[in-house]
């Protein structure tokens, strides 16, 4: 018997994807250990404060207070692991054509907007796609931006002498290292809908991020799942 | 309607698919157990210096890596003095807790040759003299723009004609109880803006800012900025660093 599959997912990705995760998750938790040290920032309204990052629970929850060197040692051995896998990424995607799939062009914005209609019940029908909806691609994108981000803001907390260049890019070091924060729990925020997304999308698309394929149940089913 | 996926569709046999989705699904798992594993031999190794020794063999070959395109020609960014905190950040007594006597206080400079010259605050002040307005970075993440003056070291050296010992890799610095010590490598020691600092704010080092001479260095982080000098040495090997000894990072760059 013959089933239909799509290739979705080329074996690289997927080793990048999946050795990513562990790396990211790891320079959360050794940023945040070096972060404690000093931890000024907060969301405040006016006079009020609304939230501190973090209250001292979640330190003690995580076991995060008193880390700073270790924090330190894992954050700069595991940078050129995070850095290294990036760039691999970024040029496998630009040379084989892969980005393709994953740059947003002028109608993915639309379709993104159409895409959240969708997944908040608002709209039943789903625009089609090829491998990724508008709204993956703007993700998927950004995401990358934001890697970059976190590399420059990074080398001008680490070296702000050497790669003055990077702190003036990111405004002077105090700014660095606001940028490098935020865009720290922006990965934190990714992840949280990336989840949800997955989870929704069902057992046939998570499976092709291992697989690479996704199987038809039927062939007349044209249509199948977002990712 | 045409399908856009088309290109990236194939028929293939539902065997084969099986097969091919449990190899895929046994090589992630074993991944995943390589991955544990790593993780767990990483935090069983022993320590040291305080950092897990594969992390700190890392650390050292960060060092090796970014010392080797040092540009001691970039120079750490200069404010103006209205810039300057009036009320200048403490954040380590280490050396400086017991009282220091003005009057026997020399700074001991260890020549290669052993002989060991004895320098006094006012002889220092005769040497030409530089401020700094810059803002001063901490290894826990805070920076403040702070004023000292002082000779730069490389004046220092070239007046006392240590050029022999400008030669060796490193300089080491500790306090006269020797209960902080820090090693720095020669071509941060020489960067044009490190200064044998005696003055903060226009006025003589108070005595919890190193009073009567401390290291700034704008290159490192604050915990290479040793608090009341006591002596000086020249090595090829790495001089002992308190909080290198601690699990941090020896370089501290920047």
């Amino acid at each position: 018997m013959k089933k239909k599959i799509l290739h979705k997912h080329p074996l690289v990705i997927r080793w990048f994807h999946w050795l990513n995760f562990p790396i990211l998750a790891l320079m959360i938790w050794s940023g945040l250990l070096i972060y404690w040290a000093n931890d000024v920032y907060k969301i405040s309204f006016g006079q009020t404060l609304v939230f501190h990052f973090f209250p001292e629970n979640f330190y003690k929850t995580f076991n995060i207070s008193f880390h700073l060197a270790e924090g330190m040692s894992w954050h700069f051995a595991l940078m050129w692991l995070f850095f290294i896998n990036g760039i691999l990424y970024v040029a496998y995607t630009l040379i084989s054509g892969e980005w393709r799939y994953l740059l947003p062009d002028k109608n993915s914005f639309k379709e993104a907007w159409q895409v959240l209609l969708h997944d908040l019940h608002i709209r039943k029908f789903h625009p089609t796609q090829i491998k990724y909806n508008g709204a993956q691609k703007i993700a998927y994108t950004l995401i990358i931006v934001m890697g970059v981000g976190s590399i420059v803001s990074g080398l001008a907390i680490y070296k702000p002498v050497q790669f003055n260049w990077a702190m003036n890019v990111c405004g002077g070091y105090g700014n660095a290292r606001g940028i490098h924060f935020i865009l720290t729990i922006g990965y934190v925020l990714f992840f949280l809908v990336h989840i949800v997304q997955v989870i929704r999308a069902g057992w046939n698309n998570f499976q092709a991020m291992v697989t690479g394929f996704e199987i038809f149940k039927s062939t007349k089913a044209e249509q199948h799942e977002e990712s | 309607m045409k399908n856009p996926n088309s290109k990236l569709e194939e028929f293939v046999d539902a065997k084969s698919i099986k097969r091919k989705s449990v190899v895929a699904f046994c090589i992630f798992f074993l991944m995943l157990v390589v991955g544990f594993a790593t993780w767990k031999w990483i935090n069983n190794q022993p320590t040291d210096q305080g950092a897990l020794r594969p992390l700190r063999k890392v650390l050292d070959v960060n060092e090796k890596f970014f010392s080797a395109f040092f540009d001691s020609t970039k120079l750490v960014k200069e404010y103006p003095l209205s810039a300057a905190a009036k009320k200048v950040r403490v954040n380590g007594i280490e050396g400086i807790r017991d009282n220091v006597d003005e009057d026997t206080w020399r700074l001991n400079v260890i020549k290669d040759n052993g002989d060991t010259l004895k320098i006094t605050l006012d002889e220092i002040k005769l040497l030409p003299k530089k401020n700094i307005v810059f803002d001063f970075k901490c290894i826990e993440g805070w920076s403040q723009v702070t004023h000292w003056a002082g000779v730069p070291l490389k004046e220092f050296m070239k007046h006392y004609h240590l050029k022999n010992e400008a030669m060796k890799k490193y300089v080491g610095l500790s306090t006269p109880d020797h209960g902080y010590y820090v090693g720095i490598d020669m071509p941060s020691a020489l960067h044009p803006q490190t200064l044998l600092c005696y003055e903060m704010n226009g006025k003589a080092l108070p005595k919890i800012q190193g009073y009567p001479l401390r290291l700034i260095i704008p290159v490192k982080y604050g915990v290479k900025h040793l608090k009341r000098i006591g002596t000086m040495y020249f090595s090829d090997k790495k001089p002992a660093d308190y909080w290198a000894e601690r699990g941090y990072d020896y370089y501290t760059g920047h």
